[in-house]
């Protein structure tokens, strides 16, 4: 049977929307397929060396499960952004979910491709010493490359 | 059952015990057979899916006191 393949473009950078691409990409490497990820524009963030900014925000996120209703006018309180990150990394630890370095790590020693979006880091004026190393520089043709084989093809 | 190695993935959510039964697995001979606990529900479906997904066949599961019980063989 042949190699399966996925290929995912990460585009968010927000702590809950980090996740999925993440845990994706780590599970259908176990699963023995080949997989790459593309990251860009917000997606991006997730290929710093450090991770610690990584946050969600309550503002606009009306599903986000609150401990109690927050109206919209209260989201917009300065340090409610941090209270949220706070509250979901904690109920992330209780809960026995990897975190995002654990989640990447299994992916780079799964040799799952990771792409940087070039254009993303020019266009942020990104230095690339603040990326991991692993990771590989390229654009869409890079990805379309191999997504065009693709049994699976994710855009989040 | 007879099994050759053990490990427990009692507490881990999706996706470890999934990635943590891969790397077990890597480091066993064709034939062997792999005990894996875990706390995780949404395990019972899943460790299904990686024994036919990967070949490995899964011989037996069970539950035990809020835990799954997965007995695995490389394949």
């Amino acid at each position: 049977m042949a190699t399966k393949k996925m290929g995912i473009i990460a585009s968010k950078g927000a702590l809950d929307m980090a996740y999925p691409p993440l845990i994706l990409a780590s599970t259908a490497a176990s699963l023995g397929w080949d997989v790459k990820v593309f990251f860009t524009f917000y997606g991006l963030q997730l290929l710093r060396k450090d991770l610690s900014g990584i946050a969600i925000s309550p503002l606009a996120n009306p599903a986000m499960p609150m401990p109690v209703p927050m109206p919209v006018v209260v989201s917009v309180l300065p340090g409610m952004e941090t209270m949220a990150t706070g509250m979901m990394k904690s109920k992330i630890k209780k809960k026995g979910v990897a975190s995002l370095e654990e989640l990447r790590s299994t992916c780079l020693e799964a040799e799952v491709g990771l792409i940087a979006c070039q254009m993303t880091v020019d266009l942020f004026d990104f230095d690339k010493q603040d990326f991991i190393d692993g990771i590989e520089y390229g654009g869409a043709a890079t990805f379309l490359r191999f997504a065009g084989e693709a049994d699976v093809c994710l855009f989040i | 059952m007879h099994f050759d190695k053990e490990f427990d993935a009692s507490g881990l959510s999706c996706p470890m015990p999934i990635v943590k039964t891969k790397k077990a697995l890597s480091a066993m001979e064709s034939g062997q057979v792999l005990r894996v606990v875990a706390t995780d529900p949404g395990s019972v479906c899943d460790m299904a899916a990686f024994a036919e997904e990967t070949g490995n066949p899964l011989l037996s599961q069970s539950e035990e006191t809020g835990k799954f019980v997965f007995f695995l063989r490389k394949g």
